[in-house]
């Protein structure tokens, strides 16, 4: 298993020049969704971004449902996992809505979280796929650029996604880490790791569970709540 | 009150924008007609009296998100254009394969053309500039069709194209992606195809320059 650098950076030029001038629009205040909040007991808190939605349906997974479905599904249950164990939890979704990844990267940088999962679903590889961002790591300032937030979290985003790694490979699921630029995830303020959820498969690489499937995503949730458990315990915080 | 004179010079200026716009409308129509034209012109596969050279493929791994260095010999092209075209085409002839741990529909053909410009700036670079150059590479919309929806399948997709540019054509830095010649937002639904990819280090140091 290796990490996979960059080759997702971002360069001076024209089209970079178009994409930073959206990042200056995106530091006004557009109208975020209304975020869910739960258990406000701690001042730990974890934001849970169901990846696409509305419009965006994602992938098309092979029994015929849509990513957005198996995304939001798998927030939900994570979701309620977390509270259960008295974690605050601020979903960045909770029906089939359409979100930017602006919005998406205000309500967690809105709710100061010290763990940002984003989960999306594929048909393809297997087990589960983590993804940290590309960005370069950078230290904390108190003005950070909207479109490279997650530089100064970029370290801690992958002790995060190690936990994570560490918490699935015991239980059973392949993991396979990598790298990459995402608008929502190199904008947020916070530890953030993508769970892309990818079909469990047996030795001759048959799908034996598919992402949308209940049982393997309660799994799966369950680990990675545990594994959030642990990264809270060790003391991750800001 | 408008005099006779001005009425006159107000309607000859604004016959003459309009047909201004209409010579500019229709250059930039002819314009993307040549560009569409040329499209097949460059070769999928190079001739064959041309030697084969040894070159080497990033090859994604959907199982372990990693990319491979693997050596092919095949006949290349000896304009860097049509030996990018050469050595993607190869590249996608391996996922389309049967066995492919990276599996895409869709082959050599789903290259359309590569094009090499200065990579700061635009002009086309000439033989024997030492300049870092910017690939575009025009995808076909079957192709990206075709392509799994993933975030790992994706990033591996555009890393292994980098990464197999910058290992056959060292110059190449810098890489962008256009499908049927116009800007996308995304490959599949996940990676960014409006943003310019760094290749350097989608290549491990030993494997850049075979
Ligand atoms: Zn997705």
């Amino acid at each position: 298993m290796r990490w996979i650098e960059c080759g997702g950076r971002l360069v001076t030029g024209a089209a970079a020049a178009v994409v930073l001038s959206t990042g200056i629009n995106a530091q006004q205040p557009t109208a975020p969704a209304q975020p869910t909040v739960t258990a406000p007991q701690s001042r730990f808190v974890v934001v849970v971004d169901a990846a696409h939605g509305g419009d965006d349906t994602g992938g098309h997974l092979n029994d015929g449902q849509l990513e957005k479905s198996a995304t939001l599904a798998m927030s939900v249950r994570l979701r309620s996992l977390l509270s259960a164990r008295g974690i605050q939890v601020v979903t960045t979704r909770e029906s089939d809505q359409s979100l930017t990844p602006d919005q998406r990267a205000d309500i967690a940088n809105r709710a100061r979280a010290q763990a940002c999962i984003s989960l999306h679903a594929a048909e393809t590889g297997s087990g589960t796929h983590l993804f940290a961002s590309s960005l370069g790591s950078s230290s904390v300032a108190k003005f950070m650029p909207w479109k490279t937030a997650q530089s100064s979290f970029v370290t801690r985003s992958l002790a995060l996604a190690g936990v994570l790694n560490s918490a699935l490979t015991h239980g059973g699921t392949p993991v396979t880490l990598g790298r990459t630029a995402l608008p929502g995830i190199d904008s947020m303020a916070c530890p953030a790791v993508v769970v892309e959820l990818a079909p469990a498969r047996d030795a001759d690489k048959k799908t034996t569970s598919e992402p949308d499937d209940l049982n393997y995503q309660a799994q799966i949730a369950a680990t990675l709540a545990a594994a959030i458990l642990e990264w809270r315990v060790e003391g991750h915080q800001p | 009150m408008i005099s006779r004179a001005q009425t006159v010079l107000l309607i000859l200026l604004v016959v003459a924008s309009l047909t201004m716009a209409a010579v500019l409308f229709r250059m930039r129509e002819r314009a993307h007609e040549r560009l569409l034209a040329g499209q097949d012109s460059a070769p999928t596969q190079a001739p064959s009296v041309t030697a084969p050279e040894q070159a080497t493929l990033m090859v994604a791994n959907d199982d372990d998100n990693s990319l491979r260095g693997e050596v092919y010999s095949l006949p290349l092209p000896s304009d860097p254009g049509a030996r990018a075209r050469a050595v993607l085409g190869k590249l996608l002839d391996l996922y389309a394969a049967q066995d492919s741990n990276h599996p895409i529909a869709g082959g050599a053909a789903s290259v359309a053309q590569v094009f090499l410009l200065a990579a700061q700036g635009g002009k086309a670079v000439s033989a024997g500039q030492n300049e870092p150059q910017l690939a575009v590479v025009n995808l076909k919309s079957s192709f990206v069709a075709s392509h799994p929806s993933g975030l790992e399948t994706e990033s591996l997709t555009v890393l292994s194209i980098c990464g197999t540019l910058h290992a056959n054509l060292p110059r190449v830095t810098q890489v962008r992606f256009l499908v049927d010649g116009e800007v996308r937002p995304s490959l599949a639904g996940h990676a960014d195809l409006t943003r310019t990819y760094l290749t350097s280090d989608a290549v491990p140091a030993d494997l850049a320059h075979p």
